[in-house]
């Protein structure tokens, strides 16, 4: 009831955790596919020595600890750390860090496999077009934009259900780094459930709402055939 | 002015793949106008001896010499694969994907585009997606998309596999017009029928070798080889 409450109210406080929760997200999206995308791209089309082994280690670092990830990026940015003297440790751009770090793998190794289906597709077409490296990735990127844009959903997914690390890095401070996942995680420790739970429902409408309005954005379904 | 990138020159050309020998030895010249043919049966490295023509498979023997350096001449030609691929993009948009590459303003790109589209027949497609286009309709893509670049040498692969009458008899007068217009084109069949209506010039391989070379008249009139007879009479050759 508690937690119904708050949504149809439209709670000021739960406002502020959903957008800050989709403020840091979506950043750490946005980065991470901005590295990932042309990366996977990247490796998909060209050869050199060990790229089996990267690719290797890209798949796996897919399965990132968030927590041991959360840990590392705390020592590098406390205060006796490398990066400390930023004095970014327990603020979003902390959280949005060990997002960047989480997410890029995933959508680094999707865009890979995406592209290198798509490379063997066009390969001889753009071979025979004497394409650059560059119009290659450029090419094969815009035309699996839409596999991509999975991609980059998928690491949304992970992102903003993401608790390990940004609760180590942004400490979880009411009004400045609390979001959806680590208000649930503080709710239950308190025994409040309802209240956690109903987080707990904003949080998966929230990951619903954002894949459905891209998905009618880039007209996935409609334009299949594409 | 545009430099001639003719004549071709082959001579003793091995294309190896592992230890599996796909064409070889070739000695050819390819120069003046007109559309040579490249036949033989299934098999007999017409599309090794293309690919290899246009870059796309490198000669493990012999050499391989254009009028103008390699890099010149590779943008001057065009190439139609036998099952073109299809872009994930509008019929328009891929046929003025080549001048894009180019840096040619998406304006006249598209104006260019839309030109070749009413030329080959699919004016009414430009706004479908290529994928969801029929065979013959891939082809007329793929031919509008080789020939936007203007190419002095056009390659083809079997274009015209697994077209019905009324596709093929429309690539076939495309391909006179583009012929006609001074074009050079060189196109692999097996259709010995499709041979006979369009080549000026023949060139007939055989398990990898170039068996005979010379005037379509003359070829069809009285091959020089038994193979080549052979194939013509409707033998199987191997």
């Amino acid at each position: 009831m508690q937690a119904a409450w708050l949504i149809l109210t439209l709670d000021a406080e739960l406002i502020e955790i959903t957008l800050r929760s989709l403020q840091v997200t979506v950043t750490a999206v946005v980065i991470s596919a901005a590295i990932g995308l042309p990366l996977g791209a990247w490796l998909a089309v060209n050869r050199f020595a060990f790229r089996r082994h990267v690719i290797a280690v890209l798949n796996a670092l897919m399965g990132l600890p968030p927590v041991v990830v959360g840990l590392i990026v705390y020592v590098m940015l406390s205060r006796s750390g490398p990066f400390g003297v930023f004095g970014l440790l327990f603020t979003p751009t902390a959280m949005i860090i060990a997002q960047i770090i989480i997410v890029t793998p995933l959508i680094a190794s999707i865009a890979h496999q995406v592209i290198r289906d798509l490379w063997s597709e066009y390969h001889d077409l753009l071979i025979s077009l004497n394409t650059t490296k560059t119009q290659r990735i450029k090419t094969l990127l815009w035309d699996g934009r839409r596999a991509l844009l999975t991609a980059c959903l998928a690491g949304f997914g992970r992102g903003i259900g993401e608790v390990g690390a940004i609760m180590i890095v942004g400490g979880n401070i009411d009004n400045v780094t609390r979001v959806l996942t680590t208000a649930i995680a503080l709710e239950t420790g308190k025994g409040n459930f309802a209240l956690a739970l109903g987080l707990g429902f904003v949080l998966i409408g929230l990951a619903i709402a954002v894949n459905v309005l891209i998905h009618n954005l880039s007209r996935t379904e409609r334009s299949s055939q594409w | 002015m545009v430099t001639p990138i003719l004549p071709l020159r082959i001579e003793g050309a091995h294309v190896r793949r592992k230890s599996l020998r796909l064409i070889g030895p070739v000695d050819l010249e390819i120069a003046g106008t007109g559309l040579t043919i490249v036949m033989g049966p299934n098999g007999s490295g017409k599309t090794s001896l293309l690919r290899l023509m246009h870059g796309l498979e490198r000669a493990d023997e012999g050499r391989l010499e254009w009028a103008v350096p390699e890099v010149e001449a590779r943008a001057a030609q065009g190439y139609v694969f036998q099952r073109p691929t299809m872009m994930r993009r509008s019929v328009i948009d891929s046929i003025a994907y080549p001048l894009l590459l180019r840096g040619v303003s998406r304006r006249d790109a598209a104006t260019q585009a839309q030109n070749w589209a009413e030329r080959v027949g699919l004016g009414d497609a430009v706004a479908r997606p290529a994928r969801v286009l029929s065979g013959g309709e891939r082809q007329k893509l793929a031919l509008a998309r080789a020939l936007i670049r203007a190419p002095q040498i056009l390659f083809l692969d079997e274009p015209c596999a697994n077209l019905d009458g009324a596709a093929t008899r429309e690539i076939e007068a495309l391909l006179r017009d583009v012929v006609a217009g001074g074009t050079r084109v060189i196109m692999a069949t097996h259709d010995i029928g499709q041979a006979r209506r369009l080549a000026n010039e023949v060139v007939f391989l055989l398990n990898g070798h170039l068996h005979e070379t010379g005037p379509a008249d003359a070829f069809f009139a009285g091959p020089a080889t038994p193979e080549a007879a052979g194939f013509l009479g409707g033998q199987i050759v191997d």
